[in-house]
């Protein structure tokens, strides 16, 4: 029977001068999926991808491929293709070449590298630039050219290392379409890494979540938004109010000095929990009708929308709002039950979550030793 | 490749920058180049004449000995330098440091110094026959013969080989090595297909970086060669002192130039599709 998990780590541990990168890191990657690590530099995405390459023996731990051990197969014997940061485009070739490399490497027939590398160049729409030095490409046809240059050998998985980091945002969009219409024309196995949420929000089947050598969480982009798993994942994908709650009993959870009915289930009574709040999900109403009040400290016009800061008992909230709102102005502040999201106390609880200032390295010191 | 000669703007104080070395080029480069045309071509008394060209017939066998003599050391040098360098690039940083130091150390010598400290050394009483026959296996002809000339020019010219190829080389792009890895390429097949080509650039400044010193060597050849494997840098120096020849000697001199100049012009040619090489022409 065919395993259905393509790619399988099983406690993979990894430390670089007694430095823990990845901690028993548990994960399976399904064939055909496009999946996503996503984490902050250093989190060990990008080094989770080099052991599944191979350029990276992990310390403890195994790697299987369809289902085989693969800890002492070397890159070149693995089916596993990768998209370098910067490319990696071989500067004594032309694109031609660039592209047919793996097939030359193989030695294949002359026919059959003209005909591949014409079709894998029409797939990243750069026929006609056969005879272009690949130095002298834009960006994007470079990375174009990456891409091209990884499908050839058709890896049943192809790695993707921050392929989209050097472009500019426009293109970066572009290119996001591109990569998932060619996985899925190719049904390739793509694992792409990112720091960017919305890269990953946008292109993926799975993500998952990783920061300080552990999985965050995994799930599909919709479940990993509407229903994070700790306050780190719900402060990293997207904008998230963090609030310190406490669950009386199912359905019902009180915070910032109110008691709310909520759809969440199966918590201990009186446990102490973490409560995100979308700012989206945010009702601004007058104050007669609010289920709490809070002063705007700030507020903000970002075009579509504005970004309000309120003030709620010593904590700062984000709220997004069509409408205009002025400093100084006391609101009232409206939840539907749908968009409370509770979670259990977790090693991120208090870190999170406040919208005193909008980066870490705003907050306070204690937290940069965090990183 | 970047910005050509035509777009830089030449102020006034561009030009004055450029004076004192333009006056020195011109004085001791130029000027000198053609002194040397113009004795090849004039006889004792001043007048044109080609006799001094043909008079390079006579020395067909110093000529030809000098290219060969220096062909054999530059490969020699290239067979040496390049699996060292290609090791060393493997190396951490601080062994590829240390090594670097002790290839560019023997270059803060003078040549001559080091020739003549060679010669101490493989003299029939020197340092080496001593210990030779202090353990019982009699002295060897160290000295004065083919073996010996080119050793002394290996011995030399070898640094000059190592550094430009290491210089490509310890800047290669390691995601190219991986990307080679990544897309099947064995160690062998990588470096024929990645390492090589990328490094021609540093081959060829080594190649020459080696063979033009070593083609008109004079000292290592003389000291370490004997009578019979004197070279064209002694030859030219024999007409000079002892023939008292100038004519002849600018002749010769001419011809080496002419020569140098095709065999860089056609290396270059190698190297034509490589960019950001270090390149001396």
């Amino acid at each position: 029977m065919k395993n259905e998990n393509i790619i399988e780590l099983k406690d993979i541990t990894v430390s670089f001068d007694g430095e823990v990168i990845l901690d028993r890191l548990n994960l399976s990657i399904q064939d055909g999926a496009f999946v996503t690590f996503l984490g902050r530099s250093g989190c060990g995405k990008t080094t989770t991808l080099r052991i599944i390459a191979g350029f990276l023996q992990p310390d403890e731990g195994d790697v299987f491929f369809d289902g085989q051990r693969i800890n002492d197969v070397p890159p070149y014997r693995r089916n596993v293709n990768t998209i370098f940061q910067r490319y990696a485009l071989f500067p004594h070739l032309n694109v031609f070449e660039n592209v047919a490399f793996g097939l030359r490497v193989k030695n294949a027939p002359k026919e059959e590298v003209t005909e591949k590398v014409k079709e894998m160049l029409k797939l990243v729409n750069l026929e006609g630039y056969e005879k272009r030095k690949v130095t002298n490409l834009s960006g994007g046809q470079q990375q174009r050219v990456a891409i091209a240059r990884a499908l050839i050998n058709r890896p049943s998985v192809l790695l993707l290392d921050e392929p989209l980091s050097a472009l500019d945002a426009k293109l970066r969009k572009d290119m996001q379409v591109e990569l998932r219409r060619i996985q899925r024309e190719t049904g390739i196995t793509f694992i792409f890494v990112t720091h960017d949420q919305e890269e990953a929000l946008s292109m993926s089947d799975v993500i998952v979540v990783m920061n300080d050598g552990k999985i965050q969480q995994i799930g599909s982009p919709v479940d990993i938004y509407n229903e994070p798993k700790n306050a780190f994942v719900a402060d990293f994908i997207g904008e998230s109010n963090i609030i310190d709650g406490i669950m009386n009993r199912d359905d019902t959870v009180t915070f910032a000095g109110h008691t709310f009915t909520c759809v969440d289930e199966g918590f201990a009574y009186n446990e102490p929990v973490d409560v995100v709040i979308r700012p989206e999900d945010v009702d601004v109403v007058p104050v007669s009708d609010g289920m709490i009040t809070g002063e705007i400290t700030q507020a903000t016009f970002k075009g579509d929308y504005y970004e309000l800061i309120v003030e709620v008992k010593g904590f700062k909230w984000m709220v997004q709002t069509t409408d205009a709102y002025e400093e100084g102005q006391v609101i009232g502040i409206a939840l539907d039950p749908d968009s409370i999201h509770v979670m259990h106390k977790s090693e991120y609880s208090g870190l999170y979550g406040d919208y005193s200032s909008f980066s870490d390295e705003m907050d306070a010191p204690a937290e940069e030793e965090k990183e | 490749m970047s910005a050509s000669g035509k777009t830089v703007r030449r102020s006034p104080g561009t030009v004055l920058l450029n004076a004192p070395y333009m006056l020195w080029a011109g004085l001791f480069i130029i000027i000198p180049l053609f002194l040397v045309l113009y004795y090849a071509l004039i006889d004792g008394d001043g007048n044109f004449t080609l006799d001094n060209l043909k008079e390079l017939g006579n020395y067909t066998d110093v000529i030809f000995r000098s290219f060969w003599y220096s062909i054999i050391a530059t490969v020699i040098c290239l067979v040496v330098a390049y699996p060292f360098v290609y090791v060393v690039c493997k190396f951490g940083p601080t062994s590829k440091k240390l090594t670097n130091m002790f290839v560019t150390l023997p270059m803060w010598i003078n040549l001559l110094i080091k020739t003549y400290c060679l010669t101490t050394l493989m003299d029939n009483n020197g340092l080496i026959n001593q210990f030779m026959a202090f353990l019982g296996f009699g002295r060897l002809p160290l000295l004065n013969n083919t073996g010996a000339v080119i050793f002394g020019m290996v011995y030399n010219y070898l640094p000059y080989m190592i550094l430009p190829i290491f210089n490509v080389m310890s800047r290669m792009d390691n995601s190219l090595m991986e990307a080679a890895e990544d897309l099947g390429c064995s160690p062998m097949q990588r470096l024929r297909r990645v390492v090589l080509p990328l490094s021609m650039p540093g081959v060829i400044s080594g190649i020459i970086m080696v063979f033009i010193p070593s083609v008109s060597t004079f000292y290592i050849s003389s000291k370490m060669g004997g009578t019979e494997n004197s070279m064209i840098g002694d030859l030219i120096e024999r007409q000079i002192r002892v023939q008292n020849d100038l004519s002849v000697a600018a002749a010769i001199s001419l011809l080496l130039m002419v020569v140098i100049l095709v065999s860089m012009f056609v290396l270059n040619r190698f190297s034509d599709d490589n960019e950001g090489g270090s390149m001396l022409v």
